[in-house]
């Protein structure tokens, strides 16, 4: 009795993980690619000096984090993944959401101060541990680079 | 304070390096919002909470760090990098670190 019942709970976190999981991840890329083509003019650079031409700006530091959750049927799906190998796309999807929305904040910090490119541009991935036991709970991506800001700005 | 990620600041010259300076802090969620954390964790999406609170924490490492290179006499701090850790269960360390420099203008 114990047993279906516990098989019960499983199946219905499973349910509840894939049906607001897929709905969640479905908007925040819909926003994501809304926002990104926004914000297409500030133009982020990962090498280390300002472009010729814009020697004269001057320089702030910008950055943007988010901490994304995985839900129940990505744990469980990565962990069958676990067992055979390969990608495990659920993840990947999961990161590839995190980075855009970190470099997504990243540039809304720049556009506010009025910069038009953001050079050196560094991600830091970190696990948020504390919970869901040895699988990943959450990450948090951190975006940060120089924002150049025009003269007259 | 000026504060950048790369190792020259546009019309500026450094006249001075001091050495690395550094700010960390260590940060734990209430239990309250690590049960609504762990909720999350079932139907996915993000944890505005934890957002908010890794950077408030990296705001703070930064001040620190600024704070340690004003005490050497620095006016800014060069090639900063982040860097953060999960040191126990529900804590994160935030460091901050970067190359205390004194500019002055090239002009003069």
């Amino acid at each position: 009795m114990e047993v279906l019942f516990q098989l019960a709970i499983f199946f219905i976190l499973l349910a509840l993980g894939y049906l607001f999981g897929r709905r969640a991840e479905s908007k925040h890329y819909q926003q994501i690619f809304a926002r990104e083509d926004q914000l297409r003019h500030i133009v982020v650079l990962n090498q280390r000096f300002p472009p010729p031409g814009m020697l004269a700006h001057r320089t702030d530091m910008v950055c943007g984090n988010v901490v994304i959750s995985v839900d129940y049927f990505k744990t469980v799906v990565a962990s069958l993944r676990n067992l055979v190998g390969g990608n495990i796309s659920a993840y990947e999807s999961l990161l590839d959401r995190a980075r855009r929305e970190a470099v997504l904040r990243m540039q809304e910090q720049a556009s506010l101060r009025g910069a038009e490119t953001v050079i050196n541009l560094k991600f830091e991935t970190a696990r948020v541990s504390g919970n869901a036991g040895r699988a990943i709970g959450s990450v948090e991506v951190l975006a940060y680079g120089t924002a150049l800001i025009g003269p007259g700005k | 304070m000026l504060i950048s990620n790369i190792e020259i600041i546009p019309n500026m010259r450094v006249v001075r390096h001091l050495g690395l300076v550094q700010g960390s802090t260590v940060r734990a969620k209430h239990a309250g919002k690590d049960i609504m954390a762990s909720f999350k964790n079932i139907f996915g999406g993000e944890l505005g909470a934890y957002t908010e609170l890794l950077q408030e924490s990296r705001d703070q490492a930064v001040a620190r760090m600024s704070e340690q290179a004003q005490a050497i006499g620095a006016n800014a701090v060069i090639n900063v990098r982040f860097s953060t850790s999960a040191i126990a269960a529900g804590a994160s360390e935030i460091l901050a670190y970067g190359t205390a420099v004194e500019v002055i203008e090239t002009g003069k």
